[in-house]
């Protein structure tokens, strides 16, 4: 609608007059339309992504070295990181001090935790020297140097010293650093070793065995869609329905029903040992590796391509396929030439969507998975819940993030964030 | 889809084969969903047919998994927390949304691509992510483990659908409705409950049922953000099903997809109607 049919001219407004009558109007609706949407707009900001983004924000803060070791950090400025002595008396001094405020705050251990996520081991050097640390007198009781190294020789190693320069900093790349596998323990970024890599491992198992499932569901879900967009209209909703249960049905119930079947003692393996496939005493592991993930989350996933596509083909005329044929195409001609590229968009939109799904996917991996079909969400909730190290959290959780906003990005130019539809 | 009588041999032969292959496809979407009903009946603790089962002897059945789903407390509890829980999310999801769905569905929405973008966004964004961020934030406002702030949440995450469902009812909304009912003396308010409302019910349903099912079916964010005081049926059910499995998960998942039908049924109403209120007959 346009506003020009709401104020139909009178008479007595000419010209100008009625270009800002019509300008006025206009203003006040796209105001109304603007407050209709405020509430909602700021409950999501506020409530979802500002959430979020200081989530993510933890990902670069490492403050907590600066507060807790205010002291020990500008001492440490004179001492060059590639030095192949350890720092001198001034910094032990100034150590003993911090880490005497720093018991008593109870901050000490906060700190501690902070830094053994960069260099095992710290946690015990703190603690030790926290217990030393109580009874000294800063002023009078010095040389520290050999009481720290006395208290544990972990303050008379270089690399201790190195990660504790590296790390003093309030700003760090450290933990994107250990979300990609690397570490700037000696000031220098440099792989950590093999045996400890995982992350770049799981990022790369989240991506393939997604498009694994994004191809798979396009596999089982294009003839689907086809016969849907094919038969009478009748059929074709009774068929749909078979498509939208699985869609309605609660994601637990089916990653559990999955779980029951494909069990050493479910029904397929049931199946395969009565049909005589399988011995007895031989039964599958279908579970807890990638293949039960990747059959579960393929029949989990698989409405989010078939609904897509099943409303681009239904839009595509019948008579094209006809007129190809009767120019003398056979029938893949037909269809590879003629029909299927129209059904192009319909990939696209279900490719990107069932993909942006499948790489956040936590539960059917944590309940199907076991270690080997593990994703990287698995990885951050374990982060998040055991070790506690949200900056971690934050630099995966980035990562991540960053990918599914790319695809939601190219999504949108594809399909449009409007055009999507839910059954 | 039916065959010409001129169809060549192998014509015949692919055509068939599909239609074998697009049968052998739905029956794995059915497959796992329907075979967990008869398991539930199951007389014994187990997650296969039994022998009794499989010659329908009656003794290899029994209601014991479904006794021990409505009498254990862990499994009332947690049916009690989900049936307040939801429908509180859906309802503010469902005021808020419809409100926002309704000012964007105007024409000269500025930034709208920017707004739609970010309304959606809740179902895009990988859940471990949302729910982290969420912790946080409660934890910061004192929302973290109480029952408004699993409310929030769960609102936050259905509100796409809403967004989504009401968006697309109003497109086929005829404006010229709420000018007559302007010009007749219904001032906006009334224009929108007595006119505008009945008119894209069907869309505020369909996103109201969406909106209790995310919520109804969400594990991740309630477990951050909730705490023992919240524990909900997929809560319990993710518990039991990550330690032991116990078979009255199999009873509580039966009695879900007995949900989930009666949602789809519901639904399927609403886009007949809608269909019939716009003028086109059903299909």
């Amino acid at each position: 609608m346009t506003t020009t049919a709401t104020n139909t001219p009178t008479p007595e407004l000419s010209g100008g007059a009625l270009k800002r009558q019509l300008a006025r109007a206009m203003r006040r609706q796209k105001i109304r339309a603007l407050l209709l949407t405020a509430p909602l707009l700021a409950f999501i900001i506020l409530g979802f992504l500002m959430p979020i983004g200081s989530m993510l924000m933890r990902s670069v803060d490492n403050s907590i070295v600066e507060e807790t070791m205010p002291r020990t950090v500008v001492a440490l400025e004179s001492w060059d990181v590639t030095s192949t002595e350890i720092p001198s008396e001034e910094v032990f001094t100034a150590l003993a001090a911090d880490l005497q405020i720093a018991v008593e705050n109870r901050s000490a251990l906060v700190f501690a935790r902070r830094m053994n996520y960069e260099l095992a081991g710290f946690t015990t050097m703190v603690r030790r020297a926290q217990r030393a640390v109580r009874s000294w007198d800063i002023e009078n009781d010095g040389p520290f140097r050999e009481q720290f190294i006395e208290a544990h020789a972990g303050w008379g190693e270089l690399e201790t010293w190195q990660a504790f320069k590296t790390y003093s900093s309030p700003v760090t790349a450290g933990y994107y650093l250990a979300a990609i596998d690397y570490t700037m323990i000696s000031g220098e970024i440099e792989p950590i070793p093999e045996n400890r890599s995982i992350y770049l491992m799981l990022f790369w198992r989240t991506a393939w065995m997604s498009a694994l499932i994004c191809f798979m569901t396009l596999l089982l879900g294009y003839p689907i869609a086809f016969l849907l967009a094919n038969v009478k209209e009748r059929y074709a909703n009774l068929l749909l329905i078979l498509v939208l249960l699985p869609f309605w049905t609660s994601l637990l119930v089916r990653t559990s029903a999955w779980k029951i079947l494909l069990q050493e003692q479910g029904v397929i393996n049931q199946l395969l040992v009565w049909v005589g496939i399988v011995a007895d005493d031989n039964r599958l592991a279908l579970i807890n590796n990638k293949f039960g993930v990747i059959i579960a989350m393929t029949h989990i996933l698989l409405p989010f391509m078939i609904l897509p596509l099943y409303s681009v083909m239904k839009t595509i005329p019948p008579s094209y396929v006809r007129a190809a044929k009767s120019l003398g195409a056979n029938d893949w001609t037909a269809f590879w030439r003629v029909y299927f590229p129209q059904t192009i968009p319909g990939i696209g939109a279900g490719a990107i969507l069932v993909f942006i799904l499948a790489v956040g996917y936590y539960i059917t991996p944590e309940l199907v998975g076991g270690p080997s079909g593990m994703f990287i969400s698995n990885r951050i909730a374990y982060q998040w819940n055991s070790a506690g190290n949200w900056g971690l959290v934050g630099a995966l959780g980035s990562i991540l993030l960053a990918a599914v906003l790319v695809l939601y990005w190219v999504y949108d130019k594809i399909v449009g964030i409007d055009n999507v539809k839910l059954g | 889809m039916a065959l010409p009588s001129y169809a060549s041999p192998a014509q015949k032969i692919w055509h068939y084969s599909y239609l074998t292959m697009c049968g052998l496809i739905f029956f794995f979407l059915i497959f796992p969903i329907v075979v967990i009903i008869p398991l539930s009946f199951n007389a014994q603790d187990f997650f296969t047919f039994t022998p009794e089962m499989l010659a329908l002897d009656p003794a290899g059945f029994s209601l014991k998994h479904y006794v021990d789903f409505f009498t254990n407390p862990d499994w009332t509890q947690a049916t009690y927390n989900s049936l307040v829980i939801a429908p509180m999310a859906t309802l503010v999801s469902v005021s808020l949304g419809t409100l926002a769905a309704v000012g964007l569905s105007q024409s000269h929405v500025p930034f709208k691509r920017v707004i739609m973008a970010i309304l959606i966004s809740p179902m895009i964004v990988p859940l471990i992510i949302s729910a982290a961020g969420m912790y946080f934030f409660f934890s910061a406002i004192g929302l973290q483990g109480t029952y408004w702030g699993v409310v929030l949440a769960h609102a936050i995450l259905g509100i796409p659908f809403v967004i989504i469902t009401v968006t697309a009812t109003l497109v086929g909304f005829d404006r010229s409705l709420t000018r007559a009912a302007a010009s007749m003396g219904a001032g906006p308010l009334r224009t929108f409950f007595k006119v505008q409302l009945p008119l894209i019910l069907p869309g505020v349903i369909s996103g109201a049922l969406f909106a209790f099912i995310t919520s109804f079916d969400e594990v991740v964010v309630v477990i951050f953000v909730g705490s023992a005081g919240q524990q909900t049926l997929p809560w319990q059910m993710f518990t039991g099903l990550r330690e032991q499995i116990s078979p009255t998960i199999l009873a509580v998942a039966t009695l879900m997809v007995g949900l989930s039908i009666l949602l789809l049924a519901t639904l399927e109403i609403m886009r007949r109607r809608n269909e019939r209120m716009r003028g086109m007959t059903p299909g």
